[in-house]
């Protein structure tokens, strides 16, 4: 398992803007390790966020995203208190979930 | 006779054991559920508008903005973003021409989600960087060049 999400969720008015750091290697599957053998890829490839239930974000990503990617995005709606929870699954059917409370 | 048989045969063998240790058999790779392999195949900005669905190449629109830098510094982190001011924006893709597997990531925008987003994403070399929008079942599409300089000189 790795090391966990850090999500931000700030409300302004009726929109609630959401960033999210995720902790993940994201290895592409072109890089070399000192051996000169191919460290083969690993990636998340879908990610998703949710807000009271409701799915606000969902994503499918490619080798190419960076490594501990960066997402940002914002939603209608969303107050202080609410809850937004955030689901990866990579190419090794590693998952992780963690959530957060809108600011 | 048989003496060359066997090894012929027993280097084969060796062969196949090989391949499998060294990962170009990967016993563990999966795909996850809903993870669109063909599109992430692509190896071009039209090859990946295809796999998407779109059916005629994609427009280039105005109301689509691309925001990426004219240089990268550090090609393993490009911040990309867009944003679509076209009502029924389902989808927003990022595409790197350039780069080994065209189609760097792809978000969908259900309803009552702006459509804006932005990620940090890798670059092999200089290219032509895409954002590729569905509105409705049509495609439109914004492109900036983004130069990436190894050594962090700027040039």
């Amino acid at each position: 398992m790795s090391d966990p999400m850090r999500i931000r969720a700030q409300a302004q008015g009726d929109k609630t803007t959401v960033r999210v750091l995720v902790s993940h290697e994201m290895e592409s599957g072109q890089r070399k390790d000192a051996a000169g053998k191919t460290v083969p890829a690993w990636f998340i490839q879908t990610i998703n966020a949710t807000w009271n239930g409701k799915t606000v974000m969902s994503a499918q990503w490619g080798t190419a995203v960076s490594k501990n990617p960066f997402v940002q995005f914002s939603f209608k709606g969303g107050k202080a208190g609410d809850k937004i929870v955030v689901n990866w699954v990579d190419n090794h059917g590693d998952k992780r979930s963690d959530e957060a409370l809108v600011a | 006779m048989e003496r060359r048989e066997f090894l012929t045969s027993s280097s084969g063998a060796t062969a196949l054991a090989l391949a499998a240790a060294s990962g170009l058999v990967p016993a563990y790779a999966q795909n996850a559920p809903g993870w669109n392999k063909v599109a992430f195949d692509s190896k071009s900005f039209a090859e990946a508008a295809k796999t998407l669905g779109a059916t005629s190449a994609p427009v280039e629109s105005k109301e689509l903005v691309l925001q990426a830098p004219e240089i990268a510094e550090n090609g393993s982190v490009v911040r990309v973003g867009a944003q679509s001011s076209m009502a029924n924006t389902t989808q927003i893709a990022f595409v790197v021409e350039k780069n080994p597997s065209a189609l760097a990531a792809l978000f969908d925008i259900p309803a009552g989600t702006d459509a804006s987003v932005s990620t940090n994403i890798k670059m092999g070399q200089s290219s032509n960087v895409y954002a590729l929008a569905k509105v409705g079942d049509k495609y439109f599409y914004a492109v900036k060049e983004v130069k990436v300089t190894l050594g962090g000189c700027g040039g």
